[in-house]
């Protein structure tokens, strides 16, 4: 039989049961959209940390001090567990293949200038951070490693900051408090707009390290160490040397385990990627269901068809037709159904995860990959559901079939 | 003359539970020669249905041999009866049997759809020469909801000519139809008869069986009577007749439809 005549049937056959065939093929439509949109969430999601890990700076180190409830236990006497500016001297003079070596001490401050002040993220950093964080001046300069030294008190304001304290004219050269010490303007940082999470990126301000250390916070311990490798390929060795030398400095013996925490970027990568492939997983699988149970509904319709048509199926095997042509009839019927459904489901998917990303914070993407797999596979749901009912038309008796009441 | 339909010992029986079961068919020997047109007379119940669906292979017998055109049906499969119900017979049902939603010229194409010697861009000419064969040249477009009984049973004989088909059965082709109706469609039946095709019908109308060469009549599952038509008469000049207003002869199988409906 032609393949072009039987489609031709099967869309004579949907279109005058609109109604019911737009029924049966909503389960289709429901559950190829949210397939792809729960798949297309998941990555978006994924796509988002790496990038957000990733915008933390190129070839990344950091380095913490362990959790001391866990550390404290197989410490020996005379380590720390604080990481200190001693330790961080050490690693510059033994470990090589450094580019850019920063702490971060911040520390939440309310910033005044003599008409405005406003509550922002102070971070105590060195010269080098700027190369860390990869930022370009809108103004002024970076403060300089001779400042950092010798604890100026010089501040770099991001671009929310210096508007807020000095809106509509320049910040540099200004002086700021911050805690009651007065510090001088010496640079204002590019914008780097909303970060992936909506966070404002420019809501900060750096000041020295030492300054921070001295004379704001007066801590003399380092919360957050960054190193940045030269090169992608000597990320693991530095690593391991930092790790050396922290133990070395910790005077920590063979059998203590490690009062720090080192970790790379690709480290986070793995481990967010991991949690959110699980998730992409999860929801790709509970939106899988609902394509099942669009089968099953497609399936139940192609059973009352054969019924219906029972009389219609013993006229044609009258005429010639053979239980095959019955079978790919019903199949094709199914078929066409359930890929209609998936077209329009991909359609809907399209226009939600449009708009989702408008309109939320969600970052849903739409994977080529999954759009054709969803496309394929309710193609196979017409098939596999519409099997058994056209089997079951293809096997009557041509006069069983005529006689149908 | 050549044999066309051979049975022997045709027997057919229904088995209703395991205990009951009905002989509907019980021993039919029939022998039928090409170009003959057979009129298959009986009462209700007697096993006309039953004989004509063994002969158009939309049921098998429990038992006896059919040849139809030399071969012996119960060798064949479901497919190659399909390609025998398909190239050698055509079926005209009672109740018609059009495929609804879908033009005369469709249903008639259907047969071709399912046959696999015609070429794809022959189907409408062979759909329209069928269709003009039995009148209905202008009706191409028409769905089976627009046309009156006489003219969807001639859609449906239009159908089973459209595969030039040895042999045409028709089970009872005018009990839906009216007098009139019912003499159109036996002059093309006698029409197709005169171009070559072997008929077998089904009727309880002693008036429409006297349009057939030949009568059989069906008893209690077996043969009771098998003789050639005297008096044949035309449907066309009846028609004549009809439309002069002398419906005389048409009263007493009018009389015998009643009781039977
Ligand atoms: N599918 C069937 N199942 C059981 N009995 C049947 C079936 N078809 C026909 N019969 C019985 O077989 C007998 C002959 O029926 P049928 O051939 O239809 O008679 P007719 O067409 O002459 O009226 C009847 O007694 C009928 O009840
Ligand atoms: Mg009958």
């Amino acid at each position: 039989m032609k393949l072009e005549y039987t489609l031709k049937i099967a869309f004579k056959n949907i279109l005058k049961n609109k109604v019911r065939s737009f029924l049966t093929m909503l389960g289709v439509i429901i559950g190829v959209s949210s397939v792809i949109i729960m798949v297309g969430i998941g990555q978006g999601t994924q796509k988002k940390i790496e990038k957000e890990i990733n915008s933390l700076g190129t070839n990344l180190i950091m380095i913490y001090p362990a959790n001391s409830r866990f550390a404290g236990v197989s410490q020996g006497s005379g380590s720390t567990n604080k990481i200190t500016l001693t330790d961080m001297k050490k690693i510059i003079e033994e470990v090589s293949n450094i580019q850019y070596i920063s702490p971060d001490i911040s520390s939440n401050e309310q910033v005044i200038s003599q008409n405005n002040n406003y509550r922002t993220t102070v971070h105590g950093v060195s010269d080098q951070y700027q190369g860390i964080k990869d930022y370009t001046m809108a103004e002024g300069e970076f403060f300089t490693e001779a400042q950092c030294k010798s604890s100026k008190n010089v501040i770099v304001l991001g671009k929310t900051v210096s508007d807020a304290l000095f809106p509509g004219i320049s910040s540099i050269g200004k002086t700021i408090r911050v805690r009651n010490i007065p510090v001088k303007v010496v640079g204002v940082l590019s914008s780097k707009g909303s970060g992936n999470n909506g966070m404002d990126q420019d809501d900060l301000v750096l000041i020295p390290y030492t300054t921070m250390m001295n004379k704001i916070t007066g801590s003399k311990y380092i919360r957050t160490l960054f190193v940045s490798a030269v090169s992608k390929d000597v990320i693991d060795t530095v690593q391991e040397e930092v790790s050396r030398v922290l133990r070395i400095s910790h005077k920590l013996k063979s059998t203590n385990s490690d009062d720090f925490t080192i970790s790379t970027q690709s480290d986070i990568v793995e481990k967010a990627s991991s949690i959110t492939g699980m998730m992409t997983l999860l929801l790709g699988s509970i939106a899988g269901v609902s394509l099942f149970v669009g089968g099953i509904g497609i399936m139940n319709i192609m059973l009352v068809s054969v019924t219906e048509r029972t009389r219609e199926i013993g006229t044609r095997m009258a005429v010639g037709a053979r239980g095959d042509d019955i079978l790919i009839q019903f199949l094709i019927e199914a078929s066409v159904l359930s890929l209609a459904g998936g077209v329009a489901g991909i359609g809907i998917s399209g226009v939600v995860i449009f708009l989702l990303n408008i309109f939320t914070t969600l970052t849903p993407v739409m994977n080529l990959t999954i759009v054709v797999l969803a496309l394929v596979f309710s193609g196979g749901v017409g098939i596999f559901f519409g099997y058994y009912p056209a089997r079951k038309a293809s096997q009557l008796n041509p006069i069983d079939a005529l006689r149908y009441e | 003359m050549e044999t066309i339909i051979q049975l022997k010992q045709i027997k057919k029986t229904y088995s209703l539970t395991e205990s009951v079961s009905v002989q509907a068919l019980r021993g039919v020997d029939i022998e039928i020669k090409k170009g003959d047109f057979i009129a298959v007379m009986g009462p209700s119940g007697s096993g006309k249905s039953t004989l004509m669906n063994i002969l158009g292979c939309l049921d098998i017998p429990t038992d006896g041999e059919y040849f139809l055109d030399g071969v012996s049906v119960k060798t064949l499969n479901k497919d190659e009866l399909a390609g025998l119900r398909n190239e050698k017979l055509g079926f005209v049902f009672q109740g018609f049997n059009l495929l609804s939603r879908t033009t005369a010229l469709e249903n008639v194409e259907l047969p071709l759809f399912y046959n696999r010697t015609h070429d794809r861009k022959d189907f409408k000419a062979l759909s329209i020469a069928a269709l003009e064969r039995v009148g209905l040249g202008n009706r191409l477009d028409h769905t089976p909801n627009m046309l009156s009984g006489g003219q969807q049973q001639r859609v449906a004989i239009a159908r089973s000519l459209v595969n030039t088909p040895k042999v045409l059965l028709a089970d009872e082709p005018t009990g839906n139809l009216d007098t009139a109706t019912s003499l159109d469609i036996m002059s093309i039946f006698q029409e197709l008869n005169d171009q070559g095709i072997t008929l077998v019908l089904v009727t309880h109308e002693p008036d429409i069986a006297q349009f057939a060469k030949r009568v059989i009549t069906v008893r209690d599952g077996m043969i009771r009577e098998d003789y050639q038509v005297k008096n044949r008469k035309s449907a066309t000049e009846e028609i004549e007749r009809f439309k002069a207003g002398n419906i005389q002869i048409f009263t007493e199988s009018e009389k015998l439809h009643q009781e039977v409906v």
